[in-house]
């Protein structure tokens, strides 16, 4: 199982999930800079979080529009599996290879907490090392992760099985319709998820809950 | 553009510059002429308080800077301590408190900023930070407002540049109503073979401008820094710099794939008086005169002038020397990094720092005299008067249940989790320990046991009352907290925030409070190795509290042997260690006092440093031993405010029967030295029976009730309430 991490200047969780990866995987994934003329061929992508290009303008939105997302697009449409963590979700948002948006988190201000996640699909190549239902811990730390998407919307992706992970409503850190935490496209193969497994994957981080994300890909 | 860099130089001019007239006459004995325009903001940017340490630099000298460990002590961008294996942890705190009260986001932001450029300017990538944040009384008009531009500031920079915030302070007092205290920290690792360091060497080597743009943004800042406030500040916002921490990330990366090409002989970052210090600085360490060029420097605002340019304080910017011949691939990652990369001058054999600009030389100065030979004063000062010692009796006995709620939901004692909430506190996935224990706890990222831990303390109540055992008490408690993480305490920096020292009774708490500092930091092997000094805290002649803050910075050998402030069983015996025989005497100046009854009285808590030290090496054996559970230290607040935060971060209860008073000496007194463990009954035994210090074993863990003697027990629930429910309230937060 190969992978490769994307890096957009302004991407500042790429060691966490280099060292998530390798931990987890075995081999370190290919690191790849946004003007590399390619991308490896590999089994899965990861664009990690941060603040691509400063989220300025808006989160994700000028990361979205660079020419490696085309070839992460391209890559997806074949059926690659593709992950992004954060803004790596904000930025799948932004491209249109996922639907809806996230906005600006309900209380206005950053979260970094951990919280509590119900594996809402467990059928999915990022999440069927858990039990449909299961309750996992996992931190976020964002400050524009509240999932919008219109009516009509929605309800397709619900229907559809695509909402993969969904905060406990108790937890939920920023006002996410339905709780939603992590979604897939329709393919089921690009997955978005603004909580950070990557750090909850070892005894010295209080716990292991986000291995299993990883070791579903990657074993 | 016309520039006229020959204006009449007038008193008012020179005043303006917040230079005082012997100051100007010392420049003109010195070069001999009437300075131009240029040089004379060249002047008071270097001999501004902030960047001349003119009037503490005589007591700094008497701080311990050195040590076994200690690679660079004070005068470099940050300190650098050996911590094995050929690595070395650097840091630094430092202030930004004018500009954060003036702009309270763009202030505290361009902090982090600062410190953060401090440590990966030294070749470290920085990997944990702190905030020691003062605000004025609550129910002040500004405070809210401050308060949420700080925080939101201090997070906004920090989270997007990538750094866990670990640690940090957050207080409330009226005596900083009109001047908050921003204190940044930043630690960052680095091998020890590949330091960087500002000293320049060579001659008719390229200086290369890096980073950001040359704006107009806080132009005068650091003259700025070092005035009282007046009436008029909000005239003074244009002197706040804007951050960018989107440039800063790209120039951390930028800079540590640069120094590892080999091309870098020295870098200074530009931090307070922008390209002047920086410059000066290189130049003058070096013994080597610079000469600038300034048609060649990065600007993005139009018709700037050499003025303008000589004293922006636009962030994210880098000036080094490099090794002429990989300049072409030094510019290469500039540019890979979309990163300004200009060569603006040279180094020269002459000792001047000359400046040119269309043509013409705006300043022509020496060097070494702009910079090491800054004017140097002893200001005179006055010994304070300690306050008359508090009278026990008049302290009536109390409801220790009820006063311990009051404390728990008072504004200083309760959760900061509001504010640490808003930083990433777990990025680059090291974070061990996370603000709310002891000290923040941060793994040395490719080795299998080692961890460095991080404090920030002072008590300003305490440096009022006494500077002297302030600043003992602030280096000691700092100290402390890092024991109680089982970590062995390296060094420290230290933030000196006081009033107006041309006022002999400040001046003489800055003398007291450094002679606290230095006994204590020598007693305790705490050497000092970095800081900064923030003076002129006051609006319209009234001062800060005296608040020299310490950041300290401990080594955890084997993280597995990490101790928390948690009980880990139910079952456990409670000890406290360290105590006098009543367990707490000392009510003077307590969080009791001030928080629960509203007086302000009594003398600071003496700081035994022989026991201190005593005790916190046994403590610290105890914790490497694997022989105890729990461990806090006691501070603010005595021991049962202690009890208290450990219960509730544990969610288990505790019942204490060794004081059956309810007198508050005992529960509520800040007695110094002192720390509570746990323990199974049979360790507890032995810790007792042969323990070095004093060892009592006061109570027992479990249940969903603190009991506290005859008091009546309080619910965890209701301890958690009263808790965590200040800040938010206060916030006027309704969304969680």
């Amino acid at each position: 199982m190969k992978s490769a991490v994307v890096v957009f200047p302004g991407l500042n969780r790429e060691r966490d999930m280099i060292a998530a990866l390798t931990k987890i995987g075995g081999t370190p994934p290919a690191l790849v800079w946004h003007k590399d003329a390619e991308l490896p061929e590999v089994d899965l992508i990861v664009i990690p979080g941060g603040f691509s290009y400063g989220d300025y303008l808006r989160c994700g939105a000028i990361a979205a529009r660079s020419p490696m997302m085309d070839v992460i697009r391209e890559r997806a449409e074949k059926g690659v599996r593709v992950l992004g963590v954060c803004n790596g979700f904000q930025i799948l948002t932004e491209a249109g290879l996922l639907p809806g948006a996230l906005m600006r988190n309900a209380s206005l201000k950053f979260v970094c907490r951990e919280v509590k996640l119900e594996v809402a699909n467990a059928n999915t190549p990022f999440s069927h090392r858990y039990a449909q239902g299961q309750v996992i811990r996992c931190p976020v730390a964002h400050h524009d992760g509240n999932y919008f998407a219109d009516a009509e919307t929605l309800a397709e992706i619900e229907g559809n099985g695509q909402v993969v992970f969904r905060y406990t409503p108790e937890t939920n850190p920023n006002g996410s319709l339905n709780h939603i935490a992590g979604i897939t496209n329709r393919q089921g193969n690009v997955l978005g998820l603004m909580p950070h497994p990557e750090n909850l994957i070892e005894p010295a981080h209080g716990g292991e809950d986000g291995k299993g994300i990883f070791a579903g890909l990657l074993n | 553009m016309t520039y006229d860099n020959h204006i009449d130089i007038t008193p008012d001019l020179v005043a303006g510059h917040g230079l005082k007239p012997d100051e100007y006459q010392k420049i003109l004995d010195l070069i001999g002429r009437v300075p131009t325009y240029t040089e004379l903001g060249i002047f008071s940017a270097m001999w501004n308080e902030h960047c001349s340490y003119k009037s503490s630099k005589k007591w700094l000298r008497t701080l311990p800077t050195k040590g076994k460990r200690v690679i660079q002590g004070p005068g470099e961008n940050a300190g650098v301590v050996d911590i094995g294996d050929g690595q070395a942890v650097i840091f630094k705190m430092e202030s930004h408190n004018h500009p954060s009260f003036i702009e309270p986001y763009q202030g505290a932001a361009t902090g982090v900023g600062g410190i953060l450029r401090d440590v990966f300017t030294m070749g470290a990538r920085p990997i944990a930070a702190m905030n020691a944040l003062r605000f004025g009384e609550p129910g002040h008009e500004k405070t809210r407002h401050l308060v949420s531009g700080v925080v939101a500031g201090v997070g906004g920079y920090g989270n997007s540049f990538g750094v866990p915030t670990v640690g940090g302070e957050v207080q409330f007092d009226a005596r900083y109503n009109g001047n908050i205290l921003v204190n940044a920290f930043a630690a960052g690792l680095a091998d020890t073979d590949k330091i960087f360091y500002s000293k320049a060497e060579g001659v008719g080597l390229p200086v290369v401008y890096l980073g950001a743009k040359t704006g107009r943004d806080g132009v005068g800042g650091a003259t700025m820094a070092s005035a009282e406030f007046g009436d008029d500040i909000e005239e003074k916002r244009p002197t706040v710099q804007v951050g960018d921490p989107f440039t800063e990330k790209r120039l951390l990366e930028a800079c540590l794939e640069l120094m590892g090409t080999g091309a870098v002989i020295a870098i200074q970052d530009m931090g307070a008086a922008g390209l002047t210090c920086s410059a000066v600085e290189m130049g003058a360490k070096g013994d080597l005169g610079i000469e600038l060029d300034l048609d060649a420097v990065p600007v993005r605002e139009e018709r700037m002038t050499p003025y303008e340019m000589m004293l922006s304080e636009s962030q994210e910017r880098m000036l080094m020397v490099l090794h002429p011949e990989k300049e072409a691939e030094a510019r290469k990652i500039f540019e890979k990094w979309e990163l300004d990369f200009a060569t603006v001058g040279k180094t020269t054999d002459d000792l001047r720092f000359r400046v040119f600009w269309q043509g013409e030389e705006v300043a022509n100065l020496p060097i070494k005299e702009l910079g090491d030979e800054a004017p140097e004063y002893d200001r005179p000062w006055i010994a304070p008067t300690p306050p008359a010692p508090l009278d026990p009796a008049s302290v009536p006995e109390t409801d220790i249940a009820e006063a311990l709620l009051k404390l728990l939901g008072s504004a200083n004692h309760s959760s900061r989790r509001w504010v640490y909430e808003q930083y990433d506190t777990l990025i680059q996935g090291n974070s061990l320990q996370t603000p709310g224990g002891d000290g923040g706890v941060v793994r040395v990222e490719g080795h299998p046991t080692k961890a460095l831990s991080f404090s920030s303390d002072v008590n300003p109540r305490y440096c009022e009352a006494d500077p002297y055992e302030g600043g003992k008490q602030a280096v000691a408690e700092c100290w402390r907290n890092l024991i109680a993480t089982g970590a062995e305490p390296l060094a420290a920096t230290d933030n000196l925030n006081f009033g107006n020292p041309e006022r002999p009774e400040i001046m003489g708490q800055i003398v007291h409070a450094i002679k606290g500092i230095g006994e204590a930091c020598s007693a305790l092997d705490f050497p000092i190795v970095s800081g900064n000094v923030s003076l002129y805290n006051e609006t319209n002649g009234r001062g800060i509290l005296p608040t020299p803050t310490i950041a300290g910075v401990g080594l955890i050998e084997d993280h597995a042997r990490m101790a928390r402030s948690r009980f880990t069983r139910a079952g456990d015996v409670i000890l406290l260690i360290g105590a006098p025989e009543e367990l707490g005497t000392h009510l003077g100046q307590s969080a009791y006092l001030r928080d629960v009854l509203g007086r302000r009285e009594g003398t600071a808590p003496h700081v035994d440093l022989e026991h201190e030290k005593k005790t916190g090496l046994y403590v610290l054996s105890l914790i490497r031993e694997g022989r105890v559970g729990a461990v806090h230290d006691l501070s603010d607040g005595g021991l049962a405010l202690s009890l208290a935060e450990t219960a509730i971060v544990s969610a288990q209860g505790a019942h204490i029967h060794a004081i059956s008073t309810q007198n508050a000496r005992a529960w509520f007194g800040e007695d110094q030295g002192r720390y509570i463990v746990t323990a199974t009954p049979e360790e507890a035994e032995r810790i007792v029976a042969t323990a070095p210090v004093p060892a009592v074993a006061i109570g027992t863990t479990g249940g969903d009730t603190l009991t506290l003697g005859s008091a009546k027990p309080i619910s965890i629930k209701d301890l958690r309430d009263a808790y965590e429910g200040w800040f938010p309230a206060f916030m006027g937060d309704t969304l969680n």
